[in-house]
């Protein structure tokens, strides 16, 4: 085995050297708890080992048209990403909790931090969680913290998959969670301001909501504020380049799922959670935090700040019990980033606008298509209603190497001939067409 | 370093945006548009590439120099899982794909990976089932903790206590607390072992169940852990395994058979995956018989055709605890890593780990005082309570060793050990490595006596010295907003 750098002669050396045998040094295992066989094939060759996972990744379908998002999109990823993220000195480091040899890390952090609340309009960050769901739920938890509550409204145009998460993780937990159901493919304003009360701490919403539907949340905000309540904002990054910030409305924490800034879909995960807030909660922010500081020559370097909130000092008393990030991750969307900028984000955001408009317009002019809500109010994603089941025309598209969109009734009811169609900028007006047609020929 | 908003000039362009080949329609309702653009940087991608290379020389990465850091095994990472993963039939795929009706058929291969790897993992840990859905080690904590949960509340167990010893990873107390359990900790002995006394005085009818590290954080294996296990047995408690340490007794002992009902995995540590400079991990937890109804949907099941499908009608299940299958592409790096070692490599892993670790104790013994002075697994715990002597403290040990090139081993942990020094050198490292290693440490205790003074300075071959904590903590500054 390669990555053993001893050879048996050395291992001898060093036996010898340390007065002991092989046996003794596992001698404090009773004998009788030893492995005597275990059921696992011989080691194999990198060669043999290229071969056999490069013919179980082509039991793989790369030759799909996707037009399925549902929160995780099929962007393009620059070059100078995975050539970049890819230097070992990022990814063999360790969490920088030695400062002074790992200022990369720590300096990109910050830069992280910093990049994501200029999207964001937020005032801090941190260094990223597992994903956004998690994000979400460690939002609500630190909202109730702050609050000392224990009331949360969600409603149910927020993505149903961290919306699950969110149950499993409070089964335990003293958390009474409102559901309210969207209206007109948005929030459902009247609902959740009727629910607003005293007892509750955390509004849920999410901007593009699920559905694709965007929203101006600023008069959800004033209201839980007026009740002593705090917004908690689902984001999708990209969209930031043109949509109004979740901080101009008021949003006192934001997060999000950050695979649309530079992650390959890699079957659901690495990803990475984005979570921000306001200067005002940072205290009670979980996880990571990258802070600005100075050396005793007066040089300026970075450090992990805030660590007495977090479990290797608080243990039980901790904000969570996340004791990492996702620094790889959040590496490569700060690089994403830096490379569009200012201007290739917003370029970006526009073209995804631009493509789902076109996609909603030659779609809904298929014969039995019906727009399901209105046309301006959707970013890249949109519901659409067939005449027949969604889940039936997914399946026959998929023959055809179109992964056509999400049906929406796997999480909602009553919504059977919906269908969520997501388009990205690397779809052509070619493969929107082939869509349109394949669906026309099927209907 | 400048900061990349620094280095940005007006105009710049780093990435071209595809031009568009549909129509222009402002379609969105003007009021939903932000006023003004995202302050991202303005740079030219080779501005980029050189931001990122300069900021990649300023870290110690496992390629670029030794890293025995104690309870975080940072090992050496094969270059093979790096191509695998990034294989477009691994990286290219939507995770809702399988759940498209016909769309299973269309990812059998990374289905595969998922139910080999439980294969896999059942196989080394001696466990009924495995999940890889947790995301890190402290998720697969917290995974663990909400099954021990579950398998309470489905008998109507009124349990509230969950036993935590006091050598253990933060993590563990931190989990058992958020998944709503009140922790009370155990003490550890003379010897460094949990107290078996105490322990049993500690359980009673409330006790929901033990977390433990085995090897603990000493480095220590209790020969007592099939005991320890069926104490907690006794009260109908669960016994959890932290497998942080397992890469000590990898194809030794399977903590199934020590008896544990719920394992966790830090892929990274066990199968050399990459750190990452903090993530991402990958935490796989594995549940004996009684508690496999209750792991999280979905699960991989083989179907009689050979075929491989998504399961989620599970009424017991914990539910979701990830958005998918977990880190995917972490799992598989280190599936890939437990097929290049076999059956014959996962013991050897054990054997250097825990080799190089007596040989590093028995050397700096004479120099450093040891926590404590038996054999130990794969790592060993010093305490620079010698060094204090002079006024130096475990902090300048860690600097000195930083100009010698050496990443400092983990300090002030365990809790347990006074100035700790937790050194962990892996099994990856060489003899030469190793020497190396205690030949410096020789330097840094004779300096440690000769100049104390100069050791407080260190480091000095670092880009920046050491830098005020107490600054940062009191300004604050999170991050330049423009």
């Amino acid at each position: 085995m390669p990555f053993i750098s001893n050879t048996d002669q050395q291992q001898q050396q060093m036996l010898e050297a340390i007065g002991l045998t092989m046996d003794d040094l596992f001698a404090d295992i009773p004998d009788e708890l030893k492995i005597k066989n275990l059921e696992l094939e011989r080691g194999l060759t990198e060669q043999e080992l290229q071969v056999r996972l490069q013919a179980l990744s082509g039991k793989n379908s790369t030759h799909l048209t996707y037009f399925l998002g549902g929160g995780f999109y099929d962007h393009f990823i620059p070059a100078a990403i995975p050539a970049l993220a890819g230097r070992s000195e990022f990814y063999t480091a360790y969490t920088p909790y030695q400062p002074e040899i790992s200022q990369g890390t720590l300096q990109a952090i910050y830069e992280f931090q910093s990049m994501i609340c200029r999207l964001t309009g937020m005032e801090v960050s941190n260094a990223s969680m597992y994903d956004g769901g998690t994000a979400m739920y460690e939002a609500m938890m630190m909202a109730l913290r702050k609050t000392r509550r224990n009331k949360v409204i969600i409603d149910d145009s927020v993505n149903p998959i961290y919306r699950v998460m969110i149950h499993s993780y409070t089964q335990n937990l003293n958390i009474e969670l409102d559901e309210t159901k969207h209206s007109d493919g948005r929030a459902n304003r009247d609902a959740i301001l009727e629910q607003l009360d005293k007892e509750t701490g955390a509004v849920i919403l999410q901007n593009p909501n699920f559905f694709g539907c965007i929203d101006d949340f600023t008069d959800i905000a004033e209201a839980a504020h007026e009740k002593g309540a705090l917004l908690i904002m689902c984001c999708y990054p990209t969209s930031l380049g043109i949509l109004k910030t979740p901080g101009s409305m008021g949003a006192d924490i934001v997060v999000g799922e950050g695979q649309c800034l530079g992650l390959p879909l890699s079957f659901g995960g690495p990803y990475l959670g984005v979570l921000a807030t306001t200067r005002k909660l940072m205290r009670k922010m979980p996880g990571r935090i990258a802070a600005e500081t100075t050396d005793g020559e007066g040089n300026r370097g970075y450090v992990l700040t805030l660590q007495a909130r977090e479990q290797h000092i608080r243990r039980d008393k901790a904000t969570s019990n996340i004791c990492s990030n996702e620094a790889l991750c959040a590496l490569q969307a700060s690089i994403y980033m830096s490379l569009l900028g200012k201007k290739g984000l917003k370029d970006i955001a526009n073209l995804c606008a631009d493509k789902a408009s076109y996609a909603f317009d030659r779609l809904t002019a298929v014969p039995g298509v019906k727009a399901r809500w209105g046309k301006n109010w959707f970013y890249n994603e949109f519901v659409i209603d067939l005449p027949t089941d969604a889940t039936d025309v997914v399946s026959k598209l998929i023959e055809k190497g179109i992964a056509a969109g999400f049906p929406l009734s796997r999480y909602y009811e009553g919504m059977d001939n919906a269908l969520l169609i997501a388009v990205t900028e690397k779809r052509t007006k070619q493969e929107i067409s082939t869509l349109a047609d394949a669906l026309e020929a099927i209907l | 370093m400048k900061l990349v908003f620094e280095k940005s000039v007006q105009g710049r362009v780093g990435h071209e945006v595809a031009p568009s080949d549909v129509p222009t329609s402002i379609h969105l309702k003007e009021e939903f548009l932000r006023d003004d653009d995202p302050a991202l940087p303005e740079l030219s991608e080779l501005d980029v590439v050189r931001h990122y290379t300069e900021l990649s020389r300023a870290n110690f990465g496992v390629d670029t120099n030794f890293y025995p850091l104690g309870s975080c095994t940072m090992k050496y990472n094969p270059k093979m899982a790096e191509r695998i993963a990034a294989m477009p039939g691994f990286s290219d795929i939507h995770p809702l794909l399988p759940q498209l009706r016909g769309g299973g058929m269309l990812t059998q291969g990374a289905l595969e990976v998922i139910y080999d790897m439980d294969i896999a993992l059942r196989e080394i840990c001696g466990m009924a089932a495995f999940t890889m859905q947790p995301m890190a080690g402290a998720h697969g904590e917290l995974t663990g903790i909400m099954m021990m949960a579950a398998y309470h509340r489905a008998k109507g167990n009124k349990k509230k206590t969950i036993l935590v010893p006091d050598s253990a990873h933060g993590t563990n107390p931190a989990s058992a607390a958020i998944a709503g359990y009140t922790v009370k900790v155990v003490p550890s002995d003379d010897e460094g072992l949990m107290c078996l006394e105490v322990l049993k005085d500690m359980v009673d009818d409330e006790t929901a169940g033990l977390m433990l590290t085995c090897p603990n954080t000493l480095g220590l294996f209790n020969p007592h852990v099939k005991e320890i296990c069926d104490i907690i047995h006794s009260v109908d408690g669960l016994a959890y395994y932290d497998g942080a340490n397992l890469n000590a007794i990898v194809g030794k002992v399977r903590p199934g058979d020590m008896g544990f009902d719920i394992v966790h995995l830090n892929l990274h540590k066990t199968f050399a995956t990459p750190h990452g400079g903090g993530g991402p991990g990958a935490g796989p937890v594995g549940v004996c018989e009684r508690l496999v109804e209750f792991l999280p949907v979905s699960i991989v099941v083989k179907r009689d055709d050979g075929t491989y499908a998504l399961e989620y009608d599970r009424p017991n299940s914990i539910g979701y605890i990830a958005p998918f299958y977990g880190n995917f592409g972490i799992v598989l790096r280190a599936y890939a890593y437990i097929l290049m070692c076999g059956k014959e490599g996962l013991p050897r892993i054990a054997e250097n780990a825990v080799l190089n670790a007596n040989y590093i104790k028995e050397k700096l013994k004479p120099y450093f005082e040891i926590a404590v002075d038996k054999v130990c697994k794969h790592e060993c715990v010093f305490s620079a309570s010698k060094q204090n002597e002079h006024d130096v403290h475990g902090m300048d040990i860690a600097k000195g060793l930083i100009d010698e090139g050496y990443h400092p081993p983990t300090m002030y942990f365990p809790l347990i050990v006074k100035e700790a020094l937790m050194v962990e050198p892996t099994e990856t490292e060489s003899k030469e490595t190793i020497d190396g290693f205690i030949e410096a440490m020789i330097r840094i205790a004779k300096k440690a006596e000769a100049e104390p003074d100069e050791l407080t300075k260190a480091p000095l071959t670092t880009a920046v010295g050491r830098l005020d904590e107490t600054k940062a903590a009191k300004e604050l500054n999170l991050a330049d907003v423009g």
